[in-house]
């Protein structure tokens, strides 16, 4: 069993990363992430963990590290923000088609400019194409469960692929909560050592990352594609594996007060808790509402999603992202491709909220439930609305 | 002193080694120089080396798939962070040998990149390797522009070298600025072990190469690789060009070890630069002014490096 201790999520999460008994730790300092590796650091220079910790001089270096130890056969692990993951771009790409299973905690943050400390989901929509395995935590015990599950996944030969386990800057990454620490044979027995199936090796020599031409890309695009939407078996059975040996269940998809709900709200990451209360307080008022919370982004959980959202005549989701230009949020476009054309599809609404650190509020959630139930009588002109904005 | 260094007795034509790192077949250019000193920087190094490509002429031309010429594990990422990835595949041996998880052997970590990959977009990737001293092994492959790309100067391109993006014109006249001197930016890390090298005096660079692979920390080789196509040179003069590049004293040979400098090759009586200029096209349009340029800044670059080789 584990002890159930007061914790910053962040140092949780470090905990999390020695559980897991990473062995190569690339990372350049960046906010809100910065206390993560910290404490690694911390961890490897009191003799806790047996690691090498990379002090890089910027997070593309890191990245590229990563790849390398990743490529030699050690469990890498690493954690970055907003404009952090924004100059680890170019690399992001190369782990997930080399099948390079590199584990990474994005604590989420907005992007410049203007320039901002404070959480959105802009900086990982930006990098929405990756080809990463994504989940979104809701809370610290979350947070410190999926890095462990993230292990396990990515290191699973079925899978071979990179992951990001995405927490929201600050506003989870910087609360201290009562988070239960796994014990180290619990973990040992859930994550066993990363065993590669090829490496930088000089018995066995291989190359990795050769040119792909026109004659053979299309293919290795296709197999990463496969490989990525195969991942959803291994996923699903490590989160059954990790509620059999530490007693905590985890799904794509959650829900909340949903079942007989009318309007459905939709969310994800740390906001989600207080879209809870926002449920129960609009439930006291003989509101039809509940919430549907999405964990793992990619790859997309379609159908657990359509059957979560079951008979919900509306959605109204909400994204921490506006992308400047289009039509909606990323999540809200996701969710109108899934039930497009699908016969007694719910109505979906799409909303921005929270942009670079503005609070999401219970108040804000009943607006939102509001004007989804309006525009569900009356179409509204756009396409997605922007809540919260200040006239003055 | 490195103590590395004291049995290595040196390559020579009787004891060259049979190994090739770099199969027979790949699609470089004839005449290419890069290629040929590839070679034979593998040929130094054997086969325990893990080699971390830069985007560039030698990842194209070596590893389109399903072929590879690589006979030792290789890995190619992006164009700027080979010594990065170097960095990664070091530390993971480092920790893994340690924890008994592979078994205990020395393998050599070999970053290879362009003059591009090494002296603009990869700077300060390799900056950072060097200053965490990570024990790898760097080797710029230097044909003096972006050739891969199709001929665009880089900041190795020479001085009035003509390429797609410094054409001469009315109001151009090539290359304007002087070629970046990254052998000394990698010396002044402070790191153990620093080498210009070139084709045409191949026990050299093996030598070099293979002093540079066994100095423990970082070590750095610049080699001077002529580019047929990029430089509208002849192929079968490609050695010729690297000679007289050292000849003219324009690339001199020479080791940085742990700061100070050995001059390899003493050029007492030089040639002309002019020499080395004839049947080059990209320098065809320099006129008497900028050959006369380039002459003095020749001999004071020279003048300079013997002072540093007296003073250190």
């Amino acid at each position: 069993m584990g002890k159930r201790v007061g914790i910053e999520v962040s140092i949780a999460i470090a905990e999390a990363v020695k559980l897991a008994r990473a062995e190569v730790i690339a990372a350049y300092p960046i906010t809100p992430q910065t206390h993560i590796v910290e404490h690694l650091s911390e961890i490897i220079a009191n003799g806790e963990l047996d690691a090498e910790f990379i002090t890089v001089e910027s997070e593309h270096a890191a990245m590229s590290c990563c790849c390398g130890s990743s490529a030699a056969g050690a469990r890498t692990y690493t954690a970055t923000s907003s404009q952090g993951l924004a100059l680890m771009s170019e690399i992001l790409y190369h782990p997930g088609p080399m099948r390079l299973p590199i584990v990474m905690t994005v604590a989420n943050r907005a992007l410049a400019a203007p320039i901002s400390i404070w959480n959105d989901h802009q900086d990982i929509m930006a990098q929405r194409d990756i080809g990463w395995i994504q989940t979104f935590a809701e809370n610290g015990q979350e947070a410190v469960d999926l890095t462990l599950h993230a292990f396990r996944v990515a290191e699973d030969r079925k899978v071979s692929l990179p992951v990001i386990v995405n927490i929201d800057g600050f506003t989870l990454s910087h609360v201290i909560e009562p988070i239960v620490i796994p014990d180290q044979e619990e973990v040992d027995a859930y994550l066993p050592a990363f065993k590669p199936r090829v490496r930088l090796d000089v018995k066995k020599p291989v190359t990795m990352g050769p040119v792909g031409i026109p004659e053979v890309y299309t293919e290795a695009k296709m197999a990463h594609n496969e490989a990525i939407k195969a991942s959803k078996r291994v996923i699903l059975q490590g989160w059954k594996e990790f509620a059999e040996i530490f007693g905590r269940e985890y799904n794509p998809v959650e829900t909340y007060r949903s079942e007989d709900a009318e309007v459905l709200l939709v969310t994800m990451g740390s906001i989600s808790e207080t879209a809870m209360t926002a449920v129960d307080a609009m439930r006291d008022k003989g509101t039809s509402v509940g919430l549907v919370r999405i964990r793992l982004w990619r790859p997309f959980p379609g159908p657990e999603f359509r059957k979560a959202a079951g008979k919900a005549s509306v959605l109204a989701v909400i994204d921490r992202c506006l992308p400047p230009g289009a039509v909606c949020g990323p999540v809200g476009a996701e969710l109108r491709s899934i039930f497009y054309k699908m016969p007694g599809a719910p109505k979906i609404f799409s909303f921005v909220a929270g942009l670079g650190g503005r609070d999401v509020t219970v108040e804000l959630f009943e607006e939102i439930v509001d004007k989804a139930r309006a525009y569900a009588k009356k179409r509204p002109t756009e396409l997605y609305e922007v809540i919260g904005v200040r006239e003055r | 002193m490195i103590t590395e260094l004291e049995k290595f007795k040196g390559f020579s034509a009787k004891n060259l080694p049979k190994e090739e790192g770099l199969a027979p077949g790949h699609r470089a250019c004839q005449g290419c120089g890069e290629v040929l000193a590839l070679r034979m920087v593998m040929k130094a190094l054997g086969k325990d080396v893990i080699v971390c490509c830069a985007t560039g002429c030698m990842e194209i031309v070596t590893t389109p798939f399903p072929q590879t010429s690589w006979q030792v594990p290789w890995i190619h990422i992006a164009f700027e962070n080979a010594a990065s990835v170097a960095s990664g595949v070091e530390a993971a041996r480092k920790v893994l040998m340690r924890k008994g998880r592979i078994p205990k052997r020395h393998v050599d970590i070999l970053a290879v990149g362009g003059d591009g990959a090494t002296g603009d977009i990869g700077l300060s990737w390799i900056s950072g390797a060097m200053e965490r001293g990570h024990d790898f092994l760097y080797v710029c492959l230097d044909n003096e522009a972006y050739m891969n790309t199709g001929v665009q100067r880089s900041g190795c391109t020479p001085y009035g070298a003509m390429t797609t993006t410094s054409p001469p014109g009315k109001k151009g006249s090539g290359q304007v600025t002087w070629k970046k001197n990254v052998p000394a930016i990698m010396a002044a890390h402070g790191i153990p072990y620093v080498a210009t090298a070139s084709p045409a005096y191949f026990l050299d660079l093996m030598n070099k190469v293979k002093k540079a692979a066994l100095v423990e920390g970082p070590a750095y080789v610049h080699i001077y690789s002529p580019c047929p196509t990029g430089w509208g040179s002849a192929g079968e003069r490609s050695v010729e060009f690297a000679k007289l590049a050292v000849e003219t004293r324009i690339f001199p040979l020479y080791e940085v070890i742990e700061g100070r400098y050995v001059i390899s090759r003493k050029i007492t009586k030089p040639k002309p630069v002019t020499e080395y200029f004839k049947g080059q096209r990209r320098f065809r349009h320099l006129s008497e002014d900028q050959l006369s340029f380039i002459q003095a800044k020749v001999d004071e670059e020279y003048a300079r490096l013997m002072k540093l080789s007296e003073a250190t």
